[in-house]
C-alpha cells in the first residue's frame, strides 16, 4: 500500500494521526466540573468574531479586564478574612494583618450572629465567637475596629440575614468617631439568594428578606457613595459542591434579579449598578477557574448594557473578589494545601481579580492559626513579587484553550439562565429548590468520583503514606463566650430601655408597612444601643421566619 | 445486591445541630447512605439537640450521623448524648463528620461516639462502617 505524501495532509493531520499513534493515559480528561477537555486546542476553536469578544482591558465586553491598566497601575487588594472570639480579639488579628502588609479589612462573624441571635440565645450556646467574631450591639461595632481610621482602610463585612441591622451599626459606630457615611468604604455581602441556595443563614422568609436588602441598597445609593451595598456571591453556591458554570450562572442570575427589583422600585439603573460588586471562589481546576472569570465579565457587561440600558460604562464592570477553595483543602497532610491554595491564588489574579483572600492550610482542621495565616498572605505576595505575573495585563488573553472554555462557560450560563426564567425567575426557581437541587446533584456526582479513585485527590485517595504530623491548631478560649454574654448584659443594663423599646416598636410598625424604607429605623434602633436579636425578633414578628424543606 | 439486603433495614438519622448552615458533607451522606440502601431521615439545618433526639426516638432509628463544621461539637455532642441516654436510649450508634480536631476524638469517643469521620473520609467507610456497627449491637 502506498503511503499517502506528507505534503497532501494539512499539519492539522498529521498531527492527529501521530496524536493518536500514542495511546492516552486512562484518566478522565474533564475539568473538575465534568466538561471534556480536547487534547489540543487550535485558532479553529476560536468564534468568528474573536477580536470583538476577547477585546482589550478597560474596554467592552471587559473579557481581558476591567481596567485599561490592571495589576500594572495597582495590585489587587490583598484581603484577608478574618473573625474569631470577642470584638478585641479580632481587632488584635485586624492590626496585626495591616501590620504585615495587608490592604484591606475582612470581617466574619460567628453563626449567632449571622442568624441574628444575641449571645446569650440558648441556640447560641457553644457557637459564640468560634467560627467568626462575636457582634451583639453597636459597642462590639466599634471595638471591632479600634485605632482603624474607618474614613481610610475599606472594610468588608461577610453577613447577610442580617446585613441591613450591621450596617446600622457600622454607620453609628463611624459616627460616634465623626466619620460620616459618605466617607466609609467597603463592602457588606447582604446577597440574600445565595443564603437560601448555599449558605444557609437566614433570618427571615425570602420575600421579606428581599425587601430589606432592597432598602438597604435603595438607602447606600443616596447616603454611601463609596459603599458596596451587597458582594453578589457565588463563593458559597461552589462550596456547597456546585460546578463552575452553575456558580457563575446562580450567581450572575442572582446579580441581575438585585437590578431588576432596584429598577422596579423606581431607582435608575447608573444611580446604583457601579456599586455593585461580586465574589467568586477559586478552585484547583486552574483553567476552568480563569475562563469563568472571564466570562462573568463578559455577560455582566452585555445584559447591563443590552437588558437593562446602563449608560455609565461603571455600571457594564463586573469587579470581583476571590477566595481560594475551602472545600478544597483536605485534614489529610494539610501542608499539601499551601500549595493547592498558590495554584488556585494564581487562578485569581490570571483572572483578573480586584481583592483576594488565601485560606489558610490548616482550616479544614479549625480556624486558622496566626501564622498559617501569614503564610497564606505571603502566599499572595510571592505571586505578586516574584512571579513576574502582573507585569503584563491578561496574560492569558487569545490562548486557545482559555478563549475556548471561557465562551463554553458563558453559554452554559445561558443555558441556565433560560432554565431559571421558564421556572419564573430566580426567586421563584430558589422557592422551588431548583438551583439547590442541581447543586446537591453535581456535589454528589465528585463525591463519587473521588470514591471510585477516577479523580485523584493527592493524600485522600491516593499517596497517602506519610500523615503522621500532628499540625498546630488554633483553640477557642471557652471563657468567651461568658465574657461576651457579660459585656452584652452590660450593654443592657447601662441604655435608656424605654427609648430601644420604643425604637424596636417603630421598627415593627414599618416593617408592617409596605413601601416603608427600614434602614432608618434600623439606625435608630443602633442609636438606643438595642441588640443584635432584638431587632431580628421584632422584624420576625411581623415577617416570620424560615424553614427550608431540604433536598438531598 | 448484597449490600442493599444488608443494610435495608438500618433506620439513620442524618443530623445538623446548631447554627452551622454546611451542609454538602450531610447532603451526600444522606444520599449515599439512602443509595446503599438504608432508610434516612435528614432533619434539615439548625437543629436543637432536642429537636434530635426527638427524631431519633420518633424514627426509632438504628445510627444517627451528626455534622458539625462549626467547631460547636464539645458542646453540643455531649449534650445530645445526654439526652439520649435521660431517654433511655443508649443502643443508638453515634456517628460524628465535619472539621473535628483530632485532639477531641478520643474525648468524644469517651461520650459514647462509636465514630468520627473528618472530611476526606469515603462515604464507602461510613457505610460499611454502619452496617457493621449496627449489626453488632445486641438485637433488640
Amino acid at each position: 500500500m502506498a503511503k499517502t505524501p506528507a505534503s497532501d495532509e494539512s499539519p492539522e493531520q498529521q498531527w492527529r494521526k501521530a496524536f493518536e499513534a500514542t495511546p492516552e493515559r486512562d484518566v478522565p480528561f474533564t475539568t473538575l466540573s465534568g466538561t471534556p477537555v480536547e487534547p489540543l486546542y487550535t485558532e479553529a476553536d476560536l468564534p468568528q468574531d474573536s477580536a470583538e469578544q476577547i477585546g482589550l482591558p478597560g474596554q467592552y465586553p471587559f473579557t481581558r479586564g476591567v481596567y485599561p491598566s490592571m495589576y500594572r497601575g495597582r495590585l489587587w487588594t490583598m484581603r484577608q478574612f478574618a473573625g474569631f472570639g470577642s470584638a478585641e480579639e479580632t481587632n488584635e488579628r485586624f492590626h496585626y494583618l495591616l501590620d504585615h502588609g495587608q490592604t484591606g479589612l475582612s470581617t466574619a462573624f460567628d453563626m449567632p450572629s449571622l442568624m441574628g441571635h444575641d449571645s446569650d440565645s440558648p441556640l447560641s450556646l457553644g457557637e459564640v465567637g468560634r467560627e467568626g467574631v462575636a457582634v451583639d450591639t453597636v459597642e462590639d461595632m466599634t471595638t471591632l475596629y479600634k485605632g482603624i481610621d474607618l474614613g481610610e482602610v475599606s472594610v468588608s463585612m461577610t453577613i447577610n440575614g442580617p446585613a441591613a441591622i450591621m450596617l446600622a451599626y457600622y454607620v453609628v459606630a463611624a459616627e460616634r468617631k465623626g466619620v460620616p457615611p459618605q466617607q466609609l468604604a467597603g463592602t457588606i455581602q447582604a446577597d440574600i439568594l445565595k443564603e437560601y441556595i448555599a449558605q444557609k443563614e437566614w433570618c427571615f422568609p425570602i420575600d421579606p428578606a428581599m425587601r430589606i436588602m432592597g432598602d438597604m441598597i435603595e438607602w447606600c445609593s443616596q447616603q454611601m457613595p463609596r459603599w458596596h451595598p451587597v458582594s453578589i456571591s457565588g463563593y458559597h453556591i461552589r462550596e456547597a459542591g456546585s460546578t463552575a458554570a452553575q456558580e457563575l450562572a446562580f450567581t450572575l442570575k442572582d446579580g441581575l434579579t438585585y437590578v431588576e427589583q432596584a429598577v422596579e422600585r423606581g431607582l435608575d439603573v447608573d444611580d446604583f449598578a457601579p456599586r455593585l460588586s461580586f465574589f467568586f471562589n477559586a478552585q484547583i481546576d486552574f483553567f476552568e477557574e480563569i475562563a469563568k472569570y472571564r466570562a462573568a465579565r463578559r455577560i455582566w457587561a452585555r445584559e447591563l448594557k443590552e437588558t437593562f440600558g446602563a449608560k455609565n460604562p461603571k455600571s457594564w464592570l463586573m469587579r470581583f473578589h476571590t477566595q481560594t477553595a475551602g472545600v478544597s483543602l483536605t485534614a489529610q497532610q494539610p501542608l499539601n494545601n499551601v500549595v493547592r491554595t498558590a495554584i488556585e491564588a494564581l487562578a485569581g489574579v490570571l483572572g483578573g481579580t480586584q481583592s483576594l483572600h488565601t485560606n489558610s492550610y490548616d482550616e479544614a482542621l479549625a480556624l486558622p492559626t496566626e501564622d498559617a495565616v501569614r503564610l497564606a498572605l505571603r502566599t499572595q505576595q510571592i505571586i505578586a513579587d516574584e512571579t513576574g505575573v502582573a507585569s503584563t495585563i491578561d496574560p492569558l488573553g487569545g490562548s486557545y484553550f482559555v478563549e475556548a472554555l471561557t465562551d463554553k462557560i458563558e453559554a452554559e450560563a445561558y443555558e441556565y439562565f433560560n432554565k431559571i426564567d421558564e421556572l419564573g425567575g430566580m426567586v421563584a426557581a430558589v422557592k422551588a429548590n431548583y438551583p439547590q437541587r442541581e447543586i446537591a446533584d453535581a456535589s454528589y456526582e465528585l463525591q463519587q468520583e473521588i470514591d471510585s479513585g477516577r479523580r485523584v485527590v493527592v493524600g485522600v485517595n491516593a499517596y497517602t503514606e506519610g500523615d503522621e504530623e500532628q499540625t498546630p491548631l488554633h483553640r477557642s478560649d471557652p471563657a468567651m463566650e461568658r465574657g461576651q454574654v457579660d459585656r452584652l448584659n452590660a450593654v443592657r443594663a447601662g441604655r435608656d430601655s424605654a427609648a430601644a423599646e420604643s425604637s424596636l416598636v417603630k421598627l415593627r410598625e414599618a416593617a408592617a408597612q409596605e413601601g416603608a424604607n427600614l434602614m432608618p429605623l434600623l439606625i435608630d434602633c443602633t442609636r438606643t444601643d438595642a441588640s443584635e436579636g432584638e431587632i431580628v425578633q421584632a422584624l420576625q414578628d411581623v415577617f416570620g421566619k424560615y424553614t427550608e424543606s431540604p433536598v438531598f | 445486591m448484597t449490600a442493599a439486603t444488608s443494610t435495608q433495614k438500618i433506620r439513620v438519622v442524618v443530623a445538623k445541630p446548631g447554627l452551622d448552615g454546611h451542609d454538602r458533607g450531610a447532603k451526600i451522606i444522606a444520599r449515599a447512605l439512602r443509595d446503599a440502601g438504608m432508610e434516612v431521615i435528614y432533619t434539615g439545618l439548625h437543629q436543637t439537640p432536642e429537636q434530635i433526639v426527638e427524631t431519633v426516638v420518633q424514627e426509632d432509628a438504628d445510627a444517627i450521623g451528626l455534622s458539625i463544621l462549626s467547631g460547636a461539637h464539645m458542646t453540643l455532642v455531649p449534650k445530645i448524648v445526654d439526652l439520649l441516654r435521660a431517654q433511655g436510649i443508649d443502643d443508638v450508634v453515634v456517628t460524628v463528620g465535619g472539621t473535628i480536631p483530632a485532639d477531641d476524638i478520643p474525648q468524644l469517643k469517651e461520650l459514647g461516639v462509636a465514630a468520627v469521620f473528618t472530611p476526606g473520609a469515603p462515604t464507602q467507610a461510613i457505610i460499611d462502617f454502619l452496617v457493621s456497627a449496627v449489626g453488632d449491637r445486641e438485637p433488640r
